[in-house]
């Protein structure tokens, strides 16, 4: 097994309040890894580090060796990563199918020309992609009146546009019905398997979780709390503390990060 | 030093009426998001309404007494503006209330024209206050000192309401959050009124205040505009002290400018702007703007196709009957459709920027104006042929818009739209007062085309070849990967650069792209007249072609360029009347009331309604 992503000694500070706190980890080829932990534990700015969005007050993070923490969102997209939002991000004003072929546009280099018809372009592997997460039958429809559930499978799709060899998906299952959650979860993890993609997510809904996830690391006020399969998680008494009780939850609460 | 300290007293002095109007603006934008572009007007009322008070109120006490009261009426006006003109669009897209405040603008313009009649108004002397006090040797009107006085204490009246009473805890609480404040149970309409009538008033006030000084004329409302933009942006758009401080700024500067650079006070303002835009970006005292980051206002823009079969054989048709035009048109017809023509290819390059890109600029006369002109140069002063100027005028265009983009898109919403709308000035104020170069007011002359061009119809064909043509390749754009991107860059900015494209690469380029064929229509528009004067730059140009975008249908592909041909018809038939802009500024009104979606929008949405239209295999 090879490490797709390293993370050593992350840390961001927004002036006093350290966020996330010396987060060191690795994810393998083909892993399912899960990032969990109560409101303001620090999952989402630990994303938004790795993709990009945030710089690390210190720590460094590596894609198959290679150090990408200081890239742009953009940049670290053509290295390779692909992500989901917590809330999804579409472009509301075209079709399913045309969402997907945008992403190809950019990940074959074809945003800058004039000439030819966008939606003629890349449109065969944009359907492929889309029957994928089983949204081949929706490709042709405005995307601004599909169902939340499509929606992220959309979004899905688009992530795995330029065969990522890593996904980072935000809380995929936010805002789902419950059926959606377990049948979305189901297919990321028949993609992990079919493509060797490996993915990192954060996720409050705890089936999904444990149902789902290769690995699990507990993230508590900007701390790797614990980190080990299911059933080690679910035993642990450290994390059985952080999520039904005890001195540190409430505390907890005061975090900036939702 | 006397006559510097004397300058200084003039420019605070002239500062009191510019910071009433700029703070009434400053304050209903921040509560409504409405940039009321009628604000000028308002103005203009006030003076006039204050002169009729002060004829007929004698004394002292009758000339504050008609300040006041010009202010009360004013202020009544606003209500009526907002309850009948503004409420009703709301919820129309973003923006979208602009173009009716510049309806309202049109209709007080011709009424007022209608009751005070055409002559300027020589505003009466306050009483008392007739002479001059020295000061240090300078005589300063004593008017003057009373204004300087009276201005820090409105001002600190205002900031009382603003920060000490229960209506100005609403007023910043819904500058801030418009809906938790509604959520909340305040009355939205209600406060949304009272402020309206407030920045009314407020502006009515200082064109009543300023009636000693300047007195009263129809040009007043245009001229007031772009200084109180300027400092409503330098002061941060909803922010008092900044409006204060800014309006202070402008003044004193101007008065300094007309001593020491007569030649450049109108640039001296902008550039005053633009530096301090560059540096603080939601200007002195002002905060990110977040309106408008919730994605679109309003319905979902719909996903756009390439023109069907049908739709293309019905354009060729039209296109085929435009090109037999000179067989059975009178040539006042081929000048007026090429006029048309040429207004058309102008609202379409906007209609790129606005509508797929999503960027509003206020300023797009800059490119046409400003490719009009760099023809008109290389002809007057390089005696370059007519082909080469034709060529070199959109890539100039073109050219400057991409350095004015690369300016203006560090900035967003309202900032970014002002910042363009103060290059088009800056711009503006280049040629009028470099004169000796641009021939100023007095414009460019004799720019004919050569001769195989020189007959109506063969021009009209040129015309029709070159804007048909310029239309069809942004038509085709919108259609192209770079069209897409750039209307992903507005649904999403977010996802677009985490897939990789660099949105404001694409931005900057649309920029430029808009920008030259605004210059080519400038440059058809040029040599269709002979003749280019400045006012091809003004403000005024640039929200012609704002207002048949949006009258047109900013989501819908054909919108600039149907809303162009409506419109620029419509004009030259009402132009024949002498109210004519009362006529205009209504039909504005009425057509933002009862289709908010624009021409094209309401026909589409009548069709699919109808069934005429199919909206889409699945829904």
């Amino acid at each position: 097994m090879s490490v797709v992503l390293e993370t050593k000694g992350l840390t961001k500070a927004f002036g006093g309040l350290v966020a996330v706190d010396d987060v060191s980890f690795q994810l393998q080829k083909g892993e399912l890894l899960a990032l969990i932990g109560p409101n303001g534990a620090g999952k989402s700015t630990c994303f938004n580090m790795l993709m990009g969005q945030l710089p690390p007050t210190s720590g460094e993070v590596f894609l198959g060796g290679e150090r990408i923490n200081g890239l742009s969102p953009r940049q670290i997209w053509r290295k390779g990563v692909g992500r989901t939002f917590q809330i999804t991000s579409t472009y509301s004003s075209m079709t399913v199918i045309e969402n997907v072929q945008m992403a190809l546009l950019s990940h074959n280099g074809d945003v800058f020309k004039f000439l030819p018809f966008a939606h003629k372009m890349y449109r065969e592997k944009a359907m492929e992609l889309l029957d994928m997460v089983g949204m081949a039958a929706q490709a042709d429809r405005h995307c601004a009146v599909l169902a939340y559930g499509d929606l992220k499978r959309m979004e899905l799709s688009i992530a795995l546009a330029h065969d990522p060899q890593l996904l980072l998906m935000d809380e995929p299952t936010a805002g789902m019905a419950p059926k959606e959650r377990v049948a979305l979860m189901e297919l990321t993890a028949k993609i992990v398997e079919d493509r060797g993609v490996s993915v990192l997510f954060t996720e409050h809904d705890m089936d999904v979780v444990f149902a789902h996830s290769h690995r699990i690391m507990v993230l508590n006020r900007g701390k790797l709390i614990a980190e080990g399969n299911a059933t080690e998680i679910r035993n642990s008494p450290l994390v059985q503390e952080v999520y039904l009780g005890g001195g540190t939850l409430f505390d907890a609460e005061e975090g900036a990060d939702a | 030093m006397e006559f510097f300290v004397a300058q200084l007293l003039t420019g605070l002095a002239n500062a009191s009426s510019l910071f009433l109007v700029a703070c009434g603006l400053s304050l209903i934008f921040g509560v409504t998001r409405i940039v009321n572009f009628a604000h000028g007007s308002l103005y203009m009322l006030g003076a006039y309404v204050g002169y009729s008070f002060m004829q007929t109120l004698p004394g002292a006490v009758g000339f504050w007494g008609a300040i006041l009261l010009a202010g009360v009426v004013v202020g009544i006006i606003g209500v009526l503006i907002e309850v009948l003109v503004l409420r009703p669009v709301y919820r129309a897209p973003e923006l979208f209330q602009l173009v009716a405040t510049f309806g309202v603008i049109l209709v007080i313009q011709d009424l007022t024209l209608i009751i005070w009649g055409p002559e300027d108004l020589l505003g009466p002397r306050a009483p008392g206050l007739r002479g001059v006090y020295r000061i240090m040797g300078e005589p300063i009107p004593k008017y003057d000192i009373v204004l300087l006085a009276i201005t820090p204490f409105i001002a600190l009246a205002l900031w009382y309401l603003i920060t000490q009473t229960r209506v100005g805890v609403l007023v910043r609480a819904a500058t801030q959050d418009r809906e938790m404040v509604g959520a909340l149970g305040v009355n939205q309409a209600v406060l949304f009124t009272g402020v309206f009538a407030l920045g009314s008033a407020l502006a009515g006030l200082g064109g009543a205040l300023q009636l000693p000084k300047g007195g009263a004329d129809l040009l007043m409302d245009f001229h007031i505009l772009a200084p109180v933009f300027v400092v409503v942006v330098i002061g941060g758009m909803g922010s008092l002290p900044g409006a204060y401080l800014a309006a202070v700024i402008i003044s004193v500067l101007n008065v300094f400018g007309v001593t020491y650079l007569p030649q450049s006070t109108l640039v001296l303002m902008f550039v005053v702007m633009v530096v301090v835009l560059m540096i603080r970006p939601y200007g002195l005292f002002g905060r990110e703007e977040v309106a408008g980051e919730h994605g679109q206002v309003g319905e979902p823009e719909l996903p756009i196709k390439p023109a069907s079969t049908n739709v293309r054989l019905i354009v060729m048709v039209g296109l085929a009957l435009l090109a037999l035009l000179p067989l059975f048109g009178s040539s006042f017809a081929m000048v007026l459709t090429t006029d048309i023509l040429i207004f058309c290819l102008f609202a379409a390059s906007l209609h790129f920027l606005l509508g797929l890109g999503g960027l509003v600029s206020f300023g797009h006369a800059a490119y046409y104006g400003g490719g009009a002109y760099i023809a008109a140069l290389l002809v007057t002063h390089a005696n370059s042929p007519m082909e080469l100027a034709f060529i070199l005028a959109p890539l100039g265009a073109g050219l400057a818009a991409l350095a004015i983009g690369w300016v203006c898109l560090r900035l967003t919403g309202v900032y970014f739209a002002m910042l363009t709308l103060a290059f088009a000035q800056l711009l503006w104020s280049l040629v009028f007062q470099w004169g000796s170069v641009t021939g100023g007011d007095d414009g460019l002359v004799n720019i004919w085309p050569s001769d195989w061009l020189n007959s109506t119809t063969a021009f009209f064909y040129f015309a029709l070849i070159f804007s048909v043509g310029g239309i069809l390749v942004l038509r085709h754009v919108a259609h192209s990967p770079f069209g897409y991107a750039l209307r992903a860059a507005r649904d999403s900015k977010r996802q677009a650069e985490s897939t990789g494209i660099n949105t404001q690469r694409v931005q900057l380029l649309a920029f430029g792209f808009a920008g030259l064929m605004g210059g080519l229509a400038g440059a058809l528009f040029v040599f269709s007249k002979g003749s280019v004067f400045p006012n091809e730059l003004e403000i005024a140009r640039s929200f012609d072609a704002l207002i048949v975008v949006f009258l047109g249908g900013v989501k819908t592909l054909a919108g600039g360029v149907a809303g162009a041909a409506f419109f620029k018809g419509v004009e030259d038939l009402l132009t024949r009347f002498e109210y004519w802009r009362l006529v205009m500024g209504l039909l504005i009104i009425f057509v933002v009331i009862v289709a908010p979606q624009g021409i094209v929008g309401s026909i589409r949405k009548a069709a699919i309604r109808m069934n005429v239209l199919k909206q889409g295999k699945h829904s």
